[in-house]
């Protein structure tokens, strides 16, 4: 049990070696044994980690299942989650046996495609395990190398140009964050993660390049942190790569993309900005706040015009994702518990989204709304499925995206009321894109011919939907499920946050009263 | 000279014993007409030598009257070039034969280059290193022009050479005015005398000269030229020697001269290592865009990495040295890897050096790819792959000397430089398969590859934890600096 957190983010590692070296051939057997395989394996992992959500003690706000050891001289392994990443870990192992179900189609290259997904499963897990700075990056960027294959050998038309966009784009924001890191570690002497949240950074104002640099160090390194989250998140305006990304990656790959890759972003702002540069996060939080607006409000009027699903669902992530980072940065109880949970939400429902643009794709090979329409009389059941989850888009009560949006807005209106009203115009433009776009894929005449051919769901997919479904709706009548796992750590991450700010505003008093 | 010298410098006189002895064997043995046997024999030796280096270290130690230096350095060093040299010249018998280059004197030379780089990396004297210089570089002279009957390779000896003559001419000019400026050639001399009266401008000006001079002979930018010219031309086991050892031998020189002679002297050379390294990992990146040519493309990144690496030294401080030591160990794993799969592949009878030439090769040789393409992602710097964790040491190293942008610089090169090994791989899978692309690799290659990308996948595994090279690499620049 020492090691379960380990196993956990090592075993579908150990799963993909077998699939790259020891499998041969690409007959029909082995393509299907390669994707029994991946099920296994995602699903052990599941299962595993199951073990980990049923030992942890939520009232406890520390690091729990912590591994440590020594690792390359100067660094550790060490790996714990608390009630933030215990989440995010769920939400991984919990995607990934849908996401290989979601794949079953897939005839090209399976062993490889498989293997990829395998792989990327273990980076994802890791960098919400990792309680060191450089495995958090290891893992971080390492997760580039999956994704980038995916998109560039199973994508679509542009995949090449995608995913060149998709792996440089990130690369460039993530190096920047690696110096912060290793200024970090000059800094406190320690890459270890706990280490550091107790770590004070210095913020007296420098001077850098005739610049004032209010907030100093904590300013700098918390801009190189953002350089590299906002472009994962991603914020407006480094989100330019996720609609090219989005469309042209196969199904899985969005799904991932969308419902965890996204995630990370979030997570290292709640993991490494808030509570590590607490001075800054306060500085900076009206630019991140104008950002987030801008996002919620711009790409959500971008959405409206779309003429591609994928793109369209995209465009509606980063607006989605707005409400978290505006969440995030409130910085109180109900800002921060209102974006971990619209995370978690908007990992089932984007998830399930893209899932949906799948269904069809598979049958008619084409992502344009114009040619479709009517689905309703030849597919009620994926209507049915389909609606619940543009509901969860919109963010209707009873479904989980309610509940996010909701907490959010509470949250951020304490702090700041017009930010919150514009971000409240998002809700009702999200209702705009999402409706529009399904009642014209959905309802309507049947024009399109070769839609009268087109088939319901079958078995699988509902295998597929019904466990995200559930999801759904259960976190949206009762949100409580995963507000208690991670309410204690929220709490004291943001009594960290403010006792970290009442000290800073002290001596700053002393400062001037000394004067 | 005393029987103590011989035995402080006992794998130099087995090299240069076996080398010549090999020699007569190759010149009188007519049974022996193909070479195989002299090369499996000299490969067996630099590996018998580098693992012993490995294992049986024996502290500080002087021989010659201060000409000849052993300590952990050299050794960590010397094992890094004997291994270094043992595979590439294993992995060169293959396409010798292929191409009926297989001769005798192949090895013998690869031989005393390498005692050649032992001599530098234990340099304690300015004579001694110009000797083991000189030595290195008269051997490799000859083996880039080893396909006589090839324009293009005697083109490149003859590049070679020349420039090869103008950077010795540098170095010596350095060597000579830092003598007159000192009266002394013994590194413990040089630092002495800098220590008591500090650096004069005479001094200043032999120190750029020899800085330049050893630049050079790392290709490190602005005096790589010949890089790229001389990597192309060589037949492509000499490519993988030319970019293996002697670029760590060279790495480990420059070390040793400017710590050991001038390590009083940090501010006046730190400028010119900042300048210089900068310059070769931008021009490494931005220059191995354009390429489709393989071994050009290996040219411009062996220049980028050499920047890299020379930022560990510009630290000037002992993480600094460790940062480059660890660098410079992982570059020759990685090349040794590429090098295996590149020696064997072929188009129509000929080596393939198109980088198109690759197209598809995750479909018709998926093993092959996947190992090629941890490689290429390695020498990009990506993690989790190994190769990360040589940027990442020299990374550190560059903060904790204060020097915030250099490695702000560092990994900017370090993102542009992704892009074309990314091309690689993409061209490896993204791409249809092209036909008639010739993949027959022997088993030691397979391994070869294998065994290096293996290593750079998963190295850095907590229970593997780098086959201990940061703590050697440590223990390695604190007996440099202490």
């Amino acid at each position: 049990m020492a090691h379960i957190l380990s196993f956990v983010t090592f075993w579908p590692l150990v799963g993909a070696i077998p699939m790259i070296f020891l499998m041969r051939g690409d007959g029909p057997d082995e393509r299907i044994n390669a994707k029994r395989l991946a099920l296994f394996i995602t699903t052990t992992t599941f299962l595993a980690s199951i073990v980990v959500i049923n030992g942890f003690d939520p009232a406890d706000t520390g690091f729990q299942f912590v591994e440590e050891r020594e690792w390359l001289g100067v660094l550790a392994y060490r790996m714990g989650v608390d009630g933030v990443s215990v989440l995010f870990v769920m939400l991984t192992t919990f995607l990934m046996p849908l996401v290989i179900l979601a794949s079953w189609k897939v005839e090209h290259r399976v062993r490889e495609y498989m293997a990829s997904f395998l792989i990327l499963e273990t980076l994802m897990i890791g960098v919400f395990c990792s309680l060191d700075l450089i495995l958090f990056y290891l893992f971080f960027e390492g997760g580039l190398i999956p994704m980038f294959l995916i998109i560039g050998i199973w994508g679509g038309k542009e995949r090449v140009k995608a995913a060149f966009f998709f792996f440089l784009y990130t690369l460039l924001g993530s190096v920047l964050m690696l110096i912060a890191m290793i200024a970090m570690y000059w800094d406190a002497g320690t890459t270890s993660i706990p280490d550091l949240l107790n770590h004070q950074f210095r913020y007296e104002t420098i001077e850098l390049l005739g610049w004032q640099v209010i907030g100093g160090a904590q300013t700098l390194m918390w801009l190189a942190f953002f350089a590299s989250f906002a472009v994962k998140m991603p914020m407006w305006p480094v989100h330019t790569w996720l609609p090219k990304a989005h469309v042209e990656a196969p199904t899985a790959g969005s799904v991932v993309l969308a419902a965890i890759l996204l995630k990370m972003g979030g997570y290292g702002f709640l993991r490494f900005s808030l509570p590590m540069f607490p001075v800054a996060s306060e500085i900076l939080s009206g630019f991140v706040f104008t950002l987030s607006v801008v996002a919620i409000i711009y790409t959500s009027l971008v959405a409206l015009m779309q003429e591609d699903m994928k793109k369209l669902i995209a465009y509606s992530s980063v607006a989605h994702m707005g409400f978290v980072t505006m969440g995030i940065f409130a910085a109180n109880q109900q800002g921060v518990d209102g974006a971990i949970f619209q995370m978690i939400s908007h990992g089932f429902i984007s998830g399930a989204l893209f899932l949906c643009v799948g269904v069809i794709y598979d049958r008619m090979h084409t992502r344009q709304i114009a040619d479709y329409g009517g689905l309703v009389n030849r597919m009620p059941i994926y209507a049915l499925v389909f609606m619940l989850f543009t509901m969860g888009n919109v963010g209707l009560p009873g479904t989980s995206g309610f509940v996010g949006e909701f907490l959010t807005l509470a949250g951020v209106f304490q702090v700041n009321t017009w930010v919150a009203f514009f971000a409240a115009t998002g809700v009702i433009l999200s209702a705009a894109y999402a409706l529009w776009l399904y009642r014209r894929v959905v309802f309507g005449e049947l024009v399109n011919e070769s839609l009268r051919a087109i088939a319901d769901m079958d078995r699988r997919e509902k295998a597929v939907f019904a466990p995200l479904i559930a999801g759904t709706l259960i976190l949206g009548v009762y949100p409580n499920l995963i507000l208690d796992l991670m309410g204690p750590s929220v709490t004291a991450l943001v009594q960290g946050y403010e006792t970290a700010l009442a000290e800073a505003a002290r001596v700053a008093d002393v400062v001037v009263a000394q004067k | 000279m005393t029987v103590a010298d011989l035995t402080i410098a006992f794998p130099e006189f087995v090299l240069a014993l076996s080398a010549m002895a090999l020699l007569m064997f190759g010149v009188f043995a007519k049974r022996n007409a193909d070479g195989s046997l002299i090369l499996y024999l000299s490969a067996g030796i630099l590996a018998v030598l580098g693992v012993s280096e490995i294992v049986s270290f024996s502290g500080w130690r002087m021989a010659f009257n201060g000409l000849f230096v052993v300590d952990a350095f050299a050794s960590f060093a010397k094992s890094v070039v004997l291994l270094g040299s043992a595979s590439t010249l294993l992995l060169a018998r293959e396409y010798l034969m292929r191409h009926k280059l297989m001769s005798y004197e192949f090895p013998v030379l690869i031989l005393l280059a390498t005692l050649g780089m032992l001599i530098m990396v234990s340099a304690g004297d300015l004579m001694t290193l110009y000797m083991g210089v000189e030595l290195q570089s008269l051997a490799l002279y000859v083996v880039a022009s080893f396909r006589r009957d090839s324009k293009r390779s005697t083109e490149a000896g003859l590049k070679y050479f020349v420039l090869g003559a103008i950077s010795s001419g540098l170095l010596l000019y350095g060597a000579s005015l830092i003598y007159g400026y000192t009266g002394t050639t013994r590194f413990s001399g040089i630092s002495a005398v800098i220590y008591a009266d500090g650096v004069s401008m005479g001094l200043t000006f032999g120190l750029v000269f020899l800085c330049a001079g050893l630049a050079f002979k790392i290709s490190a930018a602005p005096f790589h030229m010949w890089t790229p010219d001389v990597y192309d031309g060589a037949p492509m086991p000499v490519t993988a020697f030319l970019a293996t050892a002697p670029k760590a031998a060279a790495g480990a020189l420059f070390a040793r001269v400017l710590f050991d002679g001038f390590g009083e002297a940090v501010e006046t050379w730190r400028q010119i290592l900042v300048f210089v390294s900068i310059a070769s990992m931008f021009l490494g990146a931005i220059a191995a865009i354009g390429q489709t040519n393989i071994k050009r493309l290996v040219a411009y990144s062996s220049i980028g990495h050499m920047g890299f690496a020379l930022v560990g030294l510009a630290a000037g401080s002992e993480p600094g040295a460790q940062a480059l030591l660890i660098y410079l160990a992982i570059y020759v794993t990685m090349n040794v890897g590429v090098f295996a799969f590149l020696n064997c592949v072929e188009r129509g009878g000929r080596p393939a050096t198109k980088i198109s030439d690759l197209s598809g090769l995750a479909s018709t040789h998926p093993n092959i790819a996947v190992c090629m393409a941890a490689l290429f992602l390695s020498l990009a710097g990506v993690p989790p792959l190994v190769g990360f964790f040589g940027k990442y040491f020299v990374f550190v190293a560059a903060v904790e000397a204060g020097l915030i942008w250099l490695a702000i610089a560092g990994a900017i090169a370090s993102v542009i430089g992704a892009f074309y090994y990314l091309r690689v791989v993409k061209v490896m899978y993204f791409d249809a398969a092209t036909d008639a692309l010739d993949v027959r690799l022997p088993l030691s290659h397979r391994l070869a590859l294998g065994g290096a990308a293996a290593i750079m996948s998963f190295a850095w595994l907590p229970f593997i934890n780098g086959f201990g090279l940061v703590e050697a690499a440590e223990a390695a620049a604190a007996a440099l600096l202490g």
